[in-house]
């Protein structure tokens, strides 16, 4: 019963992560391209400053919550996925770097610099993520003593590389949506014709993605889904030729949340197929923690993420308005926490 | 090299990278929300000032504890991944409660500050500050009850049918008593640390740049020798506490500490911990079983005794071998810890004296200040080399093997790979943030004006 729980609960993280990351994620890859001027990548980087650290958190409770709930999943996942996780980690090292030193220095070539690292620590995760879950969700090799006997190699194969190109694309429509609703001018206006086209690509990634899914194993709850996260990108499409720029977002938000929720329904019970042997699978009984510690774990995770959820989505209202390259001020001020409103001290 | 020897070099360069970020992040938040608590509460541009020059340099530091904690979350499953499945059961929840409880609230919070200057009433922007503060502490509390679990595993019991360690007693773990020494020790370190840092700073500013800002950073310079002393004061109580501890729980390690095998140590600190390990260890040898904590369902496992020669008593208890730690290092960095440390604290109280009244300390104090930030950091990167040296071989003590720990399915080919690269990053970053650390300290303090910010601008421009 409480592996039930926590399954879903770590589905909840992964979907609260895509959703919020993938945005980040989205503008980070459209940033050398959307962005034209410095000030212009400076109003895009600004546009997700306050909360990007706060949306990376929900991978690093992710990754925890299955070390707590399910330590065998957490074992053989990342000591087996081992390069392409650690692909993930330098990238995030880069990327968040770049975010808080990117205008550190006035300098151009300076931040060029980081630009490029933001581009590359996004893109690449981005690109991964699928690629990773893609691999959990088909099966990989695994042995009776629930270790990961492939490699890097094992890895790429084309329906993971698919699974890669869905999660990049999908991203990259979800952060343009993102900029069009965040920002103002020249910015929102690209992002908006972008979108239409990376949104129609990633739609036919996505379809023949989640086709496959459930050509390989068809499961009606996750075949639902499916078509209502395929829905969902064409609401966001259409959202957006008639400017409705909240509800393309939300559209593209959906069709991230749902696609999770598709891929997960079809991996349950297991958490990782063995392609090796269907009795070495992990499932949520064989590789979970004692009824004791998921317990405490559900405790604490019912009073304190709705809490997570209340505050973050504070932050969102707080910091709703848009952003424009005009109002970019010239030089990196000297001092980061951007001055008190108007000296009511001096 | 094998992928064991690899793993463990990987851990400790990894983590003594993040532990050199993590206890200036501790105090330094608590430093700025302290002088930005002045600012409010007297409207005195000065403490503004403070709070913005320190508050830059603070971020600076912040961004790189946060990407090398990245690393952390994951490299127990990459490179550990028998040992989290031996020690899931117990170590994952703290670990995911450290995520829930205290990630989430510093970087939302830290968002909020940074961005919310012009966005929140002064009263709420404040106390963004301080929520984050306190995140850092929760953050620190869970990451060393898990640490701790591993010095002494309290509250759980091995399953040998499903080859793991199971939680028994979650309150045994959080009030281990080693979490409970551990972490005032931990935290009065990381105060030792930005004590020293704000000092050697504000010194700096002062004997090189006595013209201007003379009256803020004669102020930040006290309040850096202030929490250096008091820090300093309060790591000798609990470490003395701490090391009283581990003689009864970890023998080994402070009979190695001391090097009881060989030579009486003619340091003075010595001393106090010689008397301590005599008056544990007599009770040792009358009863080596008598240390288990009432109430703490434990398996029952031999004790060492801290004998003379720092070997096992019993081996045959856990199998021909050796199990004690490499002498020397655990020797030397018990050593060091305690010596950088003592340094830093002396100097702070140097600094005081030669301030006394409105003096300032002569030109050749500008050595002393550039030196005295790396003391403490020094201490704490030795302090952990101890601490985690001194456990081995074990991993858990007395449970795991560091040996049969390791994943099995990775190459040593793959962790050389991951393992250069970090070293490359790391070092790199290193360069980039001590470079921007130094820009930012020699450059104006920020005026108390800057900003003006008209109230309905779109957003505040940090990056
Ligand atoms: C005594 C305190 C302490 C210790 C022993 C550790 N950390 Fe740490 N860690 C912190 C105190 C801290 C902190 C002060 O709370 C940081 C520094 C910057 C930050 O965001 O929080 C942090 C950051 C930080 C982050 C990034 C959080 C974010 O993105 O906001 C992660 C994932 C970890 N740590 C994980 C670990 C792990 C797995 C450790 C064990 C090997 C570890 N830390 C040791
Ligand atoms: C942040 C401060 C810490 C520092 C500086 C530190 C330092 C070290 C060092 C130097 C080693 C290498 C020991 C060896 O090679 O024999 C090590 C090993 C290890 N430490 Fe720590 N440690 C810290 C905190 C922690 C914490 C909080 C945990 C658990 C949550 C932990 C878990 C481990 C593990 C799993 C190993 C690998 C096994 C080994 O080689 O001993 N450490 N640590
Ligand atoms: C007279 C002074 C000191 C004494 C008696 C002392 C004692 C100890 C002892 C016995 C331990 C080992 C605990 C264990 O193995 O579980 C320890 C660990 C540690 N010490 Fe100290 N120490 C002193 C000074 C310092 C200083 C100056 C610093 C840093 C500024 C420092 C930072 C640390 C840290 C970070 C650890 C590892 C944390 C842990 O134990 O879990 N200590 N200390």
């Amino acid at each position: 019963m409480l592996h039930n729980v926590w399954f879903l609960l770590i589905a909840f993280f992964w979907i609260g992560y895509f959703v919020l990351e993938g945005f980040d994620f989205g503008l980070g890859i459209l940033l050398p391209f959307l962005g034209r001027t410095d000030k212009e990548r400076r109003a895009l980087i600004n546009a997700i400053g306050p909360i990007w650290d706060g949306n990376e958190v929900w991978v690093l409770v992710a990754g925890g919550a299955t070390f707590a709930a399910f330590p065998h999943w957490y074992a053989t996942l990342f000591s087996g996925f081992y390069l392409a996780l650690f692909l993930i980690l330098v990238a995030l090292i880069l990327r968040g770097v770049a975010f808080e030193y990117h205008s550190k220095r006035d300098s151009a070539r300076w931040r060029a610099g980081w630009d490029w690292a933001i581009f590359i620590g996004s893109a690449l995760p981005a690109l991964l993520w699928g690629v990773a879950f893609a691999n959990i969700v088909a099966g990989v090799p695994i042995d009776q003593n629930k270790e990961f006997t492939g490699d890097l190699f094992t890895l790429l194969n084309p329906y993971g590389l698919l699974g890669g190109v869905v999660t990049l694309t999908l991203f990259i429509t979800h952060g343009a949506a993102y900029i069009a609703l965040k920002t103002e001018g020249e910015l929102r206006a690209r992002a908006n014709r972008l979108l239409v086209f990376v949104g129609l690509v990633a739609a036919a990634a996505a379809v023949v993605f989640l086709g496959w899914t459930q050509a390989s194993k068809f499961v009606p709850g996750s075949a639902v889904v499916s078509v209502a996260a395929a829905l969902a990108l064409v609401g966001a499409l259409a959202a957006n030729r008639l400017r409705h720029e909240g509800w393309a977002f939300i559209g593209t938000a959906a069709t991230i949340g749902l696609a999770v929720v598709a891929l997960f329904l079809n991996l349950y019970p297991n958490v990782m197929p063995s392609s090796t042997n269907a009795a070495y699978n992990l499932t949520i009984s064989n590789a979970s923690s004692t009824d004791y510690t998921l317990t405490i774990m559900t405790v604490v995770a019912v009073i304190f993420t709705p809490l997570v959820l209340l505050y973050q989505g504070w932050t969102y209202w707080v910091f709703r308005k848009r952003v424009t390259a005009d109002r970019i001020p010239d030089v990196a001020a000297p001092s980061a926490p951007a001055g008190p409103a108007a000296a009511s001290s001096n | 090299m094998n992928a064991l020897d690899l793993a463990r070099w990987q851990f400790g360069v990894t983590t003594v990278y993040h532990f050199l970020f993590v206890p200036l992040t501790i105090s330094l938040v608590f430093i700025v929300a302290g002088f930005q608590t002045a600012w409010f509460r007297t409207d005195n541009p000065k403490y503004l000032k403070l709070t913005r020059f320190f508050g830059e340099l603070f971020l600076i530091n912040f961004a790189m504890g946060v990407v090398t904690g990245i690393v952390q979350e994951f490299q127990f499953g990459m490179n550990w991944s028998d040992y989290s499945r031996f020690v899931g059961d117990i170590f994952g929840a703290p670990l995911a409660i450290e995520g829930l409880l205290a990630f989430f609230l510093e970087s939302t919070f830290l968002g909020m500050w940074i961005f919310g200057w012009d966005k929140l009433p002064k009263r709420v922007h404040l106390a963004s500050i301080w929520i984050v503060a306190i995140g850092t502490l929760l953050s620190a509390f869970f990451i060393l009850a898990a640490n701790a679990w591993m010095q002494e595993p309290v509250g759980s019991i091995v399953n040998s049918t499903a080859g793991r360690a199971e939680l028994k007693d979650f309150g045994a773990v959080l009030t281990n008593p080693t979490v409970i020494w551990a972490f005032p020790h931990v935290i009065a370190g990381c105060f030792m640390t930005g004590g020293a840092f704000v000092l050697g700073v504000s010194a700096w500013r002062l004997l090189r740049r006595p013209a201007e800002d003379g009256a803020p950073f004669r102020t930040a310079a006290k309040v850096g020798a202030v929490a250096l002393l008091v820090a300093g004061l309060f790591i000798v109580v609990t470490g003395d506490q701490l090391g009283q501890h581990i003689a009864v729980d970890q023998p080994m390690k402070l009979a190695a500490a001391e090097d009881l095998q060989t030579t009486q140590s003619s340091a003075p600190f010595s001393v106090i911990h010689a008397v301590g390990l005599q008056r544990q260890g007599d009770r040792l040898d009358q009863d080596p079983e008598r240390a288990f904590h009432p109430g703490h369902a434990r398996p029952q496992r031999p004790r060492f005794r801290a004998s003379t020669t720092c070997k096992p008593s019993t081996p045959a208890q856990y199998g021909p071998g050796d199990y004690s730690p490499i002498v020397p290092v655990t020797f030397w960095s018990f050593r060091l810890m305690i010596g950088a440390g003592s340094l830093a604290a002396l100097a702070a109280l140097w600094f005081l004296w030669r301030m006394r009244r409105g003096r300032v300390p002569g030109r050749g104090a500008v050595a002393i200040a550039l030196v005295l930030p790396f003391l403490p950091l020094a201490a704490n990167s030795f302090a952990w080399i101890f601490t985690e040296m001194g456990r081995q071989p074990w991993i858990v003590y007395g449970l795991q093997l560091t040996s049969s720990g390791v994943s099995p399915n990775v190459s040593s080919l793959e962790v050389a790979i991951t393992m250069v690269v970090f070293t490359l990053l790391y070092g790199g970053l290193a360069v980039v943030e001590v470079g921007l650390l130094a820009k930012r300290i020699r450059a104006p303090l920020p005026a108390a004006d800057a900003g003006g910010a008209d109230s309905d601008q779109p957003a505040a421009f940090a990056y």
